[in-house]
């Protein structure tokens, strides 16, 4: 019983390119389409937590999304990532809309403050069983290269996860939304918790994944990150988008705070 | 698709499989349902044993085979709310929903761990019983096979709906026995009247083909209602 969507093709990932070995979507920021969020509205009981809200995130860049408290940016994220469905609008990447049901979520890599995983299983088997259920040819080959990758090859490979230190299980929670090669990967507050190494280093590897090409979507309430991280920021406020504005480069954090108060006054 | 292609996703009992195959491996790794389950349904037989036996005297069949549905009930709970709890620690059910699997086939791979586990513990507990209340297992052990068979799927069924309902609930433990209960009384009713009757010296086997054929009805239910009702309640929609 496979999924098809409705264009009659399978799935969300682009071309491999030769030269990256764990990057279908590297060195071709021109590949990924762009993320498109239109008219997006979300109404739970009596409560709008979204309104209109539209916004287009482009691959090979990072998308910080900000706001208060209510804002709104975790709905929003829920609603990207398919886990929620809008009450109105739609979320499209390319031709196709991402919703539940869709093959296209495959296309969608998730890191959030919890890692995602099960905390009974070892790093090895949490990662084969991921690259398992999305049809990762050899995914115990792609598990083991990403554990390398994450700095955690040399973890006892049949510990339980749940034995792991904060900052390893975020590690470990890059590799598992990276398993399939996503070409959107969504981060909620993913450096919560983390200490001042671990920020540095999840940085990094955001930059990385930006520079791969991937479409890169940020929630958080760090502005300082933010503004050391994203080319193009979404301010929330109440529901609604009050800025929608990118830069060449990142923003700065006297820039981004300016903007963030100016926008979240009143 | 915009951006080219994908690997071809598995098939839905391609990912059912690997689903339950996970869950087993976990309890292949520390034994915790197993061990908690087992340890729940042997405090229960043998507590009833100790009321129920007087004088080396076992008690009539209707009451073991109620002692049976009874201590499968109450182990079953532990083990459900257990198998779903793995799934909230770390927030893995997040994952596993984000990830391209149909949601039915998450259910049909959760209930296929639930259902291989639960018989596990049956194994033990239909083994207590005859050797506790000289109970006439073997006599017809396929049709009581068969019985606690069914009865498991139906349990599991309705059992792996809640507990995922209940996934983020603060008094899981106590709303899942609470909302479970009641929903299976009539499986647990049919069950233990059959076995009742196959444990007798002389079986009415056409009374216990119509507790199977009850069974068999309940559980097509169940199984019909818990595939259309899962993706809703675990999506929160």
């Amino acid at each position: 019983m496979a999924d098809s969507d409705q264009t009659g093709t399978r799935g969300g990932f682009p071309d491999p390119p030769a030269t990256a070995p764990l990057g279908h979507a590297a060195a071709r920021p021109d590949a990924i389409a762009p993320l498109q969020v239109a008219n997006v509205g979300k109404i739970f009981g009596r409560h709008r937590a979204l309104a209109s809200v539209s916004a287009t995130m482009n691959a090979g860049e990072i998308t910080a999304i900000l706001g208060p408290n209510g804002a709104g940016k975790s709905t929003l994220l829920a609603i990207v990532s398919t886990l929620q469905a809008p009450t109105s609008g739609a979320v499209r990447w390319g031709d196709v809309e991402l919703r539940r049901g869709s093959p296209a979520r495959a296309a969608l890599g998730y890191v959030g403050h919890e890692p995602g995983l099960y905390m009974d299983l070892g790093a090895l088997a949490n990662l084969t069983l991921f690259a398992d259920l999305y049809g990762v040819t050899d995914g115990a080959a792609r598990a083991a290269a990403l554990l390398e990758r994450v700095g955690l090859g040399g973890a006892p490979a049949q510990a339980p996860v749940r034995t792991f230190s904060r900052g390893m299980l975020q590690r470990l929670g890059l590799a598992r939304a990276l398993v399939h090669e996503p070409a959107i990967l969504l981060f909620d507050e993913p450096s919560a918790a983390l200490d001042p190494a671990g920020v540095t280093w999840l940085a990094t590897e955001l930059r990385r994944e930006r520079d791969r090409g991937r479409v890169v979507v940020l929630v958080t309430h760090d502005l300082d990150a933010a503004a050391a991280l994203a080319e193009h920021i979404v301010i929330l406020r109440r529901g609604r988008v009050v800025r929608d504005e990118r830069r060449p480069g990142p923003w700065g954090a006297a820039a981004l705070r300016a903007a963030y108060e100016e926008s979240c006054r009143g | 698709m915009a951006d080219g292609r994908s690997p071809a996703l598995p098939g839905f009992w391609s990912q059912a499989l690997r689903i339950a195959r996970k869950d087993l491996a976990i309890e292949w790794r520390n034994r915790e349902i197993l061990a908690t389950s087992a340890f729940l349904a042997v405090v229960v037989v043998l507590v009833f044993s100790f009321a129920f036996v007087v004088g080396g005297v076992a008690p009539p069949p209707a009451v073991v085979a109620g002692i049976l549905w009874v201590a499968i009930l109450i182990s079953g709970v532990v083990g459900l709310g257990r198998t779903f709890d793995r799934e909230r620690d770390g927030d893995a059910i997040r994952a596993l929903l984000l990830s391209p699997v149909p949601r039915a086939a998450i259910y049909v791979g959760k209930l296929m761990a639930t259902i291989g586990l639960m018989l596990g513990v049956e194994l033990a507990v239909s083994v207590l019983v005859t050797v506790f209340f000289n109970a006439r297992v073997g006599e017809n052990a396929g049709r009581i096979a068969a019985l606690l068979l069914l009865g498991t799927v139906g349990f599991a069924t309705v059992g792996s709906v809640f507990s995922a309902a209940l996934l983020r609930a603060r008094s899981r433990d106590v709303l899942l026995s609470t909302l479970l209960y009641p929903i299976v009384v009539p499986l647990l009713i049919a069950g233990a009247r059959g076995t009742a009757n196959l444990l007798d010296s002389s079986p009415d086997l056409d009374a216990v083909s119509f507790w199977t054929e009850f069974m068999i009805a309940v559980d097509i239910i169940f199984l019909v209602v818990g595939a259309w009702a899962f993706e809703p309640i675990v999506s929160g929609d």
